[in-house]
């Protein structure tokens, strides 16, 4: 059983300054939908709903992304079907589900 | 000039462990490394803590050794994060199956106690596993260690214990005078000694052929890589035991939760530019074969691969014991990409038989005129080992 | 018979540059692109769903932004793009691209590695926190994704990036708190004689800090001690000023940066010799004057050879082209080559002069305390690190990182690599270029395990 910690950061870290007037994308995240707007990377459309990305591995709290141009690797995510994805290099699509921790029935699976 | 009791040339696991044993013995030590301590092959081997499924012959070396890992705390002051979390050797086939069900058995003599593992039984215990997986081999006390913190740790070890490490002293001659060596590092003699050690890896082919003869030493690049960290599952170290070399890949988690696999068809190596590579494609062909085994390894990203200079016999064992032919000299090379959990029983025996001139374990095997031609057995002038 | 396979790996200024001159000699070359479309990360582009002007988005450099686009555009029907593939992985004369899930073998006779360039970081206290980000990524949530990394910002570090980032910030409506640069002022007016080698660029600095101040946005010069506070993400920011006074501020965002640094990694794998560069005090990949590096059939363009920013770039780009084409040759073109090497060279005195303007804080580094995060991916802090140069014996930078993990993680030591040399040349009391730099390991960026070969 995976712990994820007190649970994610509120308020949003990002805000939106522009560009509203996108045509809505459905996502999930962590099994809550979510409203992005097409064009946003799934990082963005994480980040305008909670406060964080994804829990250190190493114990020293959450993070929420650092370089966004997919160098520092610091925002991989995974899709609830067991896809690695680097969130601020990915953009979003209808229907796309992730989470923000290793999903427990993807790793390590039964074969 | 500088005087010991030995002279041990090379600073591998297999160097240091030596020096280590030796000092607790009572005697003085100069360890000489042409670089710095476990830069090497230790210091980037896989470091599977394996005694199963080498032979059987090796098996009470192994078993030496063993004892020493079971004390490494006492004996190093560090566990170097050894984990005795098993050790699975696993096959696609079943064509393996009768030969491991002999090797049980024959193990058993040796104190070692194995368990053969059917579809059943691995896919209840290591559910990650391909159901294509046929069969298994469990060793259930072996184990894996930290091999960047290990061979520093027993180099400190053995200075407390008295020993003199000398970094970046690459030697250049062993001169044998009358009852002593004269080693030469950096085209000086400055350190004599009644006994010199060669552990010099894949580094000792030219000390040897000046002193004993060639032999077929060669160096070769194990292909290791890791992942990025992922939740700690998987406990054993896995190692696919195949008839095809590219399918004969190993994997194991640490606690931080990056695997660190390796195997498959070996990279380049070379002791004259003293670099070695991982070939693109072997990582791709690794790629494969690791989807293969833990399918749900394919949600996880390779961050980092890296290779090595192993030193390799044709018969994939070393060169240990005795010179043939030069009193006070001792051998310990050519581990063949399987030195990482004898080398401290290696070192263990080595220091056994300099001190008292024998040791239980066999060694014969070992034996470096197993590449020499038959030498008559009166020839004028040839030195015997005491 | 087809000409000689050349083939450009990014797609910023410099790779876009060089393509088109590819072009121009009629040749097709592949272009290789992270991203999903042209730009890099200076010039890069919206997504299509987006409606800003390229003034808006671009502003002082609006124009050459578009003539990059345009440029790429008109040359997409004669080359070989493939955008959303990395290159992880370059030997001999073949490079190794991922491309979702599909690994390709791709064979070359000349490759032009344009692979620019990320910020160059030095940690601070609380930098790992949700709320941080580079200055570039900064930039980049503005631009890209019309975002603010936060609703109240404060821009620590130092470099013009710091400047325009919080002017970017400002014009966006977005609250900037403070602009923090540890550039001391004396620095900055000492060095502005040698600014003038590119008196446009220098004109925009002025101009930035001017509208900050117009704006009363307060910039301070010479912070010592920098801080973030948080606990669990960005609360704000404290500081010594250049005074010694304790100084605070509260933010919800932190933008960081202390310059920026090369992507050498390809060069590195590629198999070109590295040398230090004195006067930056950074390693950088040995090549000559137009991109030619010593390893036949490799050249680099850009800001991956040393950082001479987005125009540099281009010229550069251009000047690949014609030695990769020369070497091969399709073409002589000695003059052009000859008047664009020239037009490179004021690049470099400007840049120099930046380093001078903003100088790398050694001083800051030498006294992050034991506990501060330095290699983020790992969470390793200085005080690791420290104990394995002086416990372990550790002197150069990857016996370090072999001991300590640090640059093991998933960035593979971009963003900690630079002060963990100097920490450890600090701690070993070695001069910085004995201390070396971290060897490149394959793969570049992490490569997926789902990864299936096909055929290229």
């Amino acid at each position: 059983m995976h712990t994820f910690g007190p649970g994610p950061l509120e308020p949003p870290q990002f805000v939106r300054v522009g560009e509203k007037q996108r045509q809505p994308v459905r996502i999930v995240v962590n099994g809550q939908s979510v409203e992005a707007l097409a064009g946003d990377t799934v990082l963005v459309a994480v980040l305008t709903t909670r406060g964080s990305l994804r829990r250190s591995e190493f114990g020293d709290g959450d993070r929420a992304g650092f370089c966004l141009m997919g160098a520092c690797q610091d925002c991989w995510l995974w899709t609830s079907d067991g896809r690695r994805i680097r969130s601020c290099t990915t953009t979003v699509a209808e229907g796309l589900s992730v989470v923000t921790h290793p999903p427990d029935n993807i790793w390590p699976a039964p074969a | 000039m500088s005087a010991a009791d030995v002279v041990v040339i090379g600073g591998g696991i297999v160097g240091t462990a030596a020096t280590l044993f030796l000092q607790r013995r009572g005697l003085s030590v100069i360890l000489l490394e042409r670089g710095l301590i476990g830069q090497q092959a230790s210091g980037v081997s896989f470091a599977n803590v394996r005694r199963h499924t080498r032979p059987l012959h090796q098996l009470p070396l192994a078993q030496r050794s063993y004892d020493s890992w079971m004390r490494l705390s006492s004996l190093i002051g560090d566990t170097c994060e050894f984990r005795q979390v098993g050790n699975l050797a696993v096959t696609y086939g079943n064509a393996q199956l009768e030969h491991w069900e002999q090797y049980v058995r024959a193990a058993r003599d040796y104190g070692l106690e194995l368990e053969i593992l059917d579809p059943l039984r691995l896919r209840t215990r290591f559910p990650y596993l391909s159901k294509n997986i046929a069969a298994g081999l469990f060793s259930p006390k072996d184990g894996h260690a930290n091999p960047r913190l290990l061979v520093p740790a027993i180099s400190r070890a053995a200075e407390r214990e008295g020993a003199r490490i000398v970094l970046n002293a690459e030697v250049t001659s062993i001169d044998r005078n009358a009852d002593r060596f004269d080693v030469a590092v950096g085209g000086h003699a400055e350190y004599r000694a009644p006994i010199v050690l060669i552990a010099a890896g894949a580094w000792a082919g030219k000390f040897v052929a000046a002193l004993d003869g060639p032999v077929p030493l060669f160096a070769s690049g194990p292909q290791l890589g890791v992942t990025e960290p992922l939740p700690y599952r998987i406990g054993p170290t896995i190692s696919v035991f195949a008839d095809r070399v590219p399918e004969r890949i190993y994997l194991r988690q640490v606690e931080r939760g990056n695997i660190v696999f390796g195997g498959g068809d070996r990279g380049p190596a070379s002791t004259e530019t003293n670099r070695a590579s991982v070939l693109p494609t072997n990582t791709l062909g690794q790629i494969t074969q690791l989807q293969r085994l833990v399918p749900a390894l394919s949600t996880a990203n390779v961050i980092r691969v890296w290779s090595g200079i192993e030193g390799y016999l044709p018969d994939a064992l070393p060169v240990m014991g005795a010179s043939s032919r030069v009193r006070g000299l001792y051998y310990a090379f050519g581990f063949s990409g399987s030195g990482f959990q004898l080398g401290l029983g290696v070192g263990d025996v080595l220091s056994e038989l300099i001190c008292t001139g024998h040791t239980d374990v066999p060694l014969c095997q070992y034996d470096i005129r197993r590449f020499q031609p038959a030498t008559p057995k009166s020839a004028p002038g040839s030195t015997r080992p005491s | 018979m087809a000409g000689p396979r050349i083939v450009v790996v990014g797609a910023g200024p410099a790779g876009v540059r060089a393509a088109e001159r590819l072009v121009e000699s009629g040749l097709k070359p592949i272009v290789f692109d992270e991203a999903c479309s042209c730009g890099g990360q200076i010039y890069r582009r919206q997504p299509g769903s987006f409606t800003r002007s390229y003034a808006e988005l671009y502003g002082a450099d609006a124009d050459r932004a578009k003539s990059i686009h345009a440029a790429f555009d008109r040359i997409l029907p004669s080359v070989d793009y493939r955008p959303n593939t990395t290159v992880w992985n370059i030997s001999g004369n073949e490079l190794f691209t991922a491309a979702d899930r599909q690994g390709r073998v791709v064979e070359f006779d000349a490759a032009i590695l344009a692979t620019g360039a990320t910020d160059r970081m030095a940690p601070v206290r609380g930098w790992t926190l949700p709320g941080v980000y580079s200055l570039g990524g900064a930039q980049i949530a503005l631009k890209a994704q019309a975002c603010g990394i936060g609703s109240k910002i404060a821009l620590l570090g130092t470099g013009p990036l710091l400047y325009l980032v919080a002017c970017q910030y400002s014009k966006a409506g977005i609250d900037v708190q403070a602009v923090l640069d540890t550039a001391p002022l004396p620095a900055q007016l000492l060095a502005t004689r040698q600014l003038l080698a590119k008196p446009g660029l220098l004109m925009r600095g002025v101009h930035l800090r001017l509208r900050l101040m117009s704006k009363g946005i307060p910039v301070h010069n010479g912070v010592r001690s920098p801080e973030i506070v948080g606990p669990e993400r960005v609360t704000g920011v404290r500081w010594r000023g250049a005074d010694g006074t304790s100084e605070s501020v509260d933010a919800d965002a932190v933008a960081l940066g202390f310059h920026v640094r090369s992507e050498a990694q390809l060069a590195d794998l590629a198999g070109c010799p590295f040398s230090f560069d004195e006067q930056m005090r950074q390693w950088r990949p040995d090549c000559d004057a137009t991109g030619r590096t010593p390893r036949p059939g490799i050249y680099l363009a850009g800001d991956c050879i040393r950082i001479l920013g987005g125009h540099a770039a281009e010229i550069a780009g251009r000047l690949a082209a014609i030695s990769a084409m020369a070497d091969h040759g399709i073409v002589t073109a000695a003059r052009e080559a000859a008047v664009l090497t020239r037009r490179l060279r004021s690049y470099q005195r400007f840049q120099k002069a930046l380093t001078n303007a903003f100088p790398w804080p050694e001083a800051e580094i030498r006294k992050l305390p034991d506990d501060v995060i330095v290699c983020r991916c790992e969470a390793i802090t200085a005080g690791e690190l420290r104990k394995a140069a002086v416990v372990m014996g550790a002197a150069e930078l990857n016996r370090a990182k072999a001991f300590s993990r640090v640059g093991m993680g998933r960035c593979q030591g971009r963003y900690c690599a630079s002060a963990a040399a100097q920490i450890l040349s600090d701690a070993r009391n070695l001069p910085l270029e004995a201390v070396g730099r971290i060897r490149t390991q394959a793969p570049v960026k992490p490569l997926t395990i789902a990864l299936e070969r096909v055929e290229s």
